[in-house]
């Protein structure tokens, strides 16, 4: 088109910028995985019948969730090794984008648990049903559909943030656009192309959640 | 005073009024009366502008309320014409509609100041009259949520009059009450009917009060007048099987 | 063998003023982005519609790094200017906010009984009068909490700065301390967490307060379940 943009340097740089988007999309999927799963595990440590052990997972959810993420990837990248424990900086920014979105997911696991009518409850009492099975039959399988949608907007959100993980040296697709920025002085081209990435995903991505959470609305 | 001139309203498939036709003198108090869904509140929420009519037009006061002249055209009403044919009409709602982020005496100056240009100082000082009227002058700076519900009806009815309205629309002003609070609402309607030269179209249930101030009462079905008359005669000898029906239905009810 | 704190300390603090103006004016100005973007969104006009409803979902289809480097490095390319860096940082914490809270304030404006602007109607107010003496008054109470939320984010990802090398706390903690004293990187990241504690819950004391306040307003508690609503929703 003119100097500002230029076609052939957008299909130079088309191919890095694609591993870099691979690479975005596994750190969203491994990091949603472990959100979700930990989520659940603070939710019902928040649940505790021991004070303390609620107490402190309240508070863990609240430090993380009133400070910056890319302050807690900085702090799993750095503080780790202090322990003799070294990760790769993947590795590191996906555990810590996974435990603070946990933190997220875990509100999101209480709102539906909490949703659930006190008479399944009482039902379960009133069946003797041991613990585990009134978790895993009754209480979770109503639970869960419901908080989905959430769920999925976590997921988006998470994806858009992993990017933060470019701080610590992983080339996802924002380090892959600075490199490519770096190396060839031109600025527009590489971040354009990784804003539309972020775009062609997330919003249809949204579209999606939203129709889920209309479903999830009328099965209720 | 009012007048619907073949008059259509449709929500979707369902016709709620077909093609409705009748008059409302100056000063005349009218009731209707029929069974949910037979369009009475539409009525109401027609000549409010509230709703916009599908076919046909309504006339207050000699305005078109439905419609306005544009270039020699005649065109639907645009906020504009609304607002100025809107002078004349006051309601009172079913659920009272205070403004919940206004004390009561706010609720009273609010539209006379900002609609009707007057000084604060005049605004207060005919609000403070009309609480007085409805017997609620000591409640001036209590906020809604602090009035029972036959007191925030009754301000209702004051913020109403505040405007100074020719016609006041009253929508099942007591169906939202407890029964022990009716009778105070219904008593401060009948001073008003009494004292006052206002235009009245109430949509009620309650029988004892439409006979008490209607001129005239009307009897609605599926979107039609199936029969009109006077108090007297309508409520003890209807010339209508649909009519005598409905009144056996609601004195059962009781 | 937790090193030198108050030293460490007073080197992340010189971050201090660049965090909060950051954060003060992404405040201020996505406050009021939400209110133009999601009035915007419920105005009669469908071309103004349209605008409000592109700008919201571009910034929030839309990574903030992204949009931080874009105005950093891009803009200036396109247009041939180049903003103060710390402006350009409160631009974009600034506009990705107000993307985030426009759906706030539509949300909250649409979950004004339809009785209330009815009610308004009937007294004849004009369209106006209707929105800023009756819906708006009483849309601001369920928009405080949601509110809280996004200012702490907005706190949040005032850290990015910090990558277009702003001054910040992070870059004092990362960049300044960090370096020289490796072997602190417990001390001196947790010490970076608790500051960024701290100025969240300044915030959410502010918030509170005027929580409290707008909910006396209507004459109403604060309610409990705006609140959570808030909690279950909202992330950045």
């Amino acid at each position: 088109m003119n100097d500002k943009w230029s076609w052939d340097y957008v299909a130079e740089i088309l191919p890095d910028l694609l591993r870099g988007l691979l690479v975005t999309v596994q750190a969203t999927a491994l990091g949603a995985i472990l959100a979700y799963a930990l989520g659940l595990v603070l939710a019902l440590l928040r649940r505790s019948q021991i004070p303390v052990l609620s107490q402190l997972t309240w508070a863990f959810i609240e430090v993380i969730r009133s400070t910056p993420l890319l302050v807690h990837i900085y702090f799993v990248f750095n503080v780790l090794p202090q322990f003799g424990i070294t990760l790769s900086p993947l590795t590191s920014g996906v555990l810590a984008i996974g435990v603070h979105y946990a933190c997220y997911t875990a509100e999101v696991y209480r709102a539906g648990i909490d949703g659930v009518p006190r008479g399944q409850w009482e039902a379960c009492t009133a069946l003797s049903l041991p613990r585990g099975r009134v978790w895993t039959a009754v209480i979770l399988p109503q639970a869960i559909p419901r908080v989905l949608p959430a769920l999925g907007n976590y997921t988006i959100s998470m994806y858009k943030e992993v990017p933060l993980m470019f701080a610590i040296g992983v080339l996802d697709i924002v380090g892959r656009a600075q490199e490519a920025a770096s190396e060839s002085f031109r600025a527009v081209e590489p971040y354009t192309i990784a804003g539309l990435f972020f775009l062609a995903l997330s919003y249809p991505a949204g579209v999606l959640v939203r129709r889920l959470e209309r479903r999830v609305g009328y099965a209720q | 005073m009012i007048r619907f001139d073949k008059v259509v309203k449709r929500f979707g498939d369902n016709v709620v009024l077909r093609e409705l036709d009748f008059q409302v003198r100056p000063g005349e108090h009218v009731c209707l009366i029929g069974p949910s869904g037979s369009g009475k509140t539409t009525i109401l929420r027609l000549l409010m502008t509230l709703e916009r009519v599908d076919s046909g037009t309504i006339d207050v006061g000699g305005e078109c309320l439905t419609h306005m002249q544009h270039r020699g055209k005649r065109v639907p009403a645009d906020e504009k014409h609304l607002r100025t044919v809107r002078k004349r009409i006051g309601m009172v709602f079913q659920q009272f509609n205070l403004f919940p982020n206004m004390k009561v005496l706010q609720n009273l100056t609010e539209a006379p100041v900002r609609v009707l240009g007057l000084s604060r100082d005049q605004a207060e000082q005919r609000a403070l009259e009309l609480l007085e009227m409805v017997g609620l002058r000591d409640r001036a700076d209590a906020h809604p949520s602090q009035l029972s519900g036959g007191q925030q009806q009754r301000v209702a009815i004051a913020r109403a009059l505040a405007m100074h309205p020719d016609v006041l629309l009253l929508d099942e002003v007591t169906s939202a009450l407890d029964p022990e609070l009716v009778a105070d609402v219904l008593n401060v309607l009948k001073d008003i009917a009494k004292t006052t030269d206002i235009t009245m179209l109430i949509v009620t249930h309650e029988m004892g009060f439409a006979q008490d101030v209607a001129d005239r009462v009307l009897m609605f079905d599926q979107g039609r007048v199936v029969e009109q008359a006077a108090p007297g005669k309508l409520f003890t000898d209807p010339d209508q099987q649909r009519t005598r029906d409905f009144l056996r239905a609601v004195l059962e009810r009781r | 063998m937790f090193g030198d704190v108050p030293g460490f300390l007073r080197t992340i603090l010189e971050g201090a003023s660049t965090t909060l103006a950051v954060t003060a004016g992404g405040i201020v100005f996505a406050t009021v982005m939400s209110f133009v973007a999601g009035l915007a969104m419920l105005a009669p006009a469908r071309s103004v519609r349209a605008v409000s409803r592109i700008y919201v979902e571009v910034w929030r289809g839309t990574s903030e790094i992204v949009q931080l480097f874009w105005i950093f490095l891009a803009l200036p390319i396109l247009v041939g200017i180049q903003l103060v860096p710390l402006w350009a940082g409160i631009l974009v914490i600034g506009l990705n906010g107000g993307a985030y809270g426009a759906e706030i304030v539509r949300g909250a404006v649409q979950a004004v009984p339809r009785a209330q602007r009815e009610g308004a109607v009937a007294l004849n107010l004009s369209p106006f009068d209707r929105m800023r003496r009756v819906v708006l008054p009483q849309a601001l109470v369920d928009m405080v909490p949601p509110f809280n939320n996004l200012f702490i984010q907005l706190l949040k990802g005032s850290a990015l700065v910090s990558l277009v090398f702003l001054q910040d706390l992070t870059f004092q903690a990362q960049a300044v301390v960090l370096p020289t004293n490796t072997d602190q990187a417990l001390t001196i990241l947790t010490l970076l967490l608790l500051v960024y504690l701290a100025l969240s819950i300044v915030i959410t004391a502010a918030m509170r307060f005027l929580e409290r306040w707008a909910a006396a307003l209507v004459g109403r508690q604060p309610s409990t379940r705006s609140r959570e609503v808030a909690l279950s929703g909202g992330a950045a």
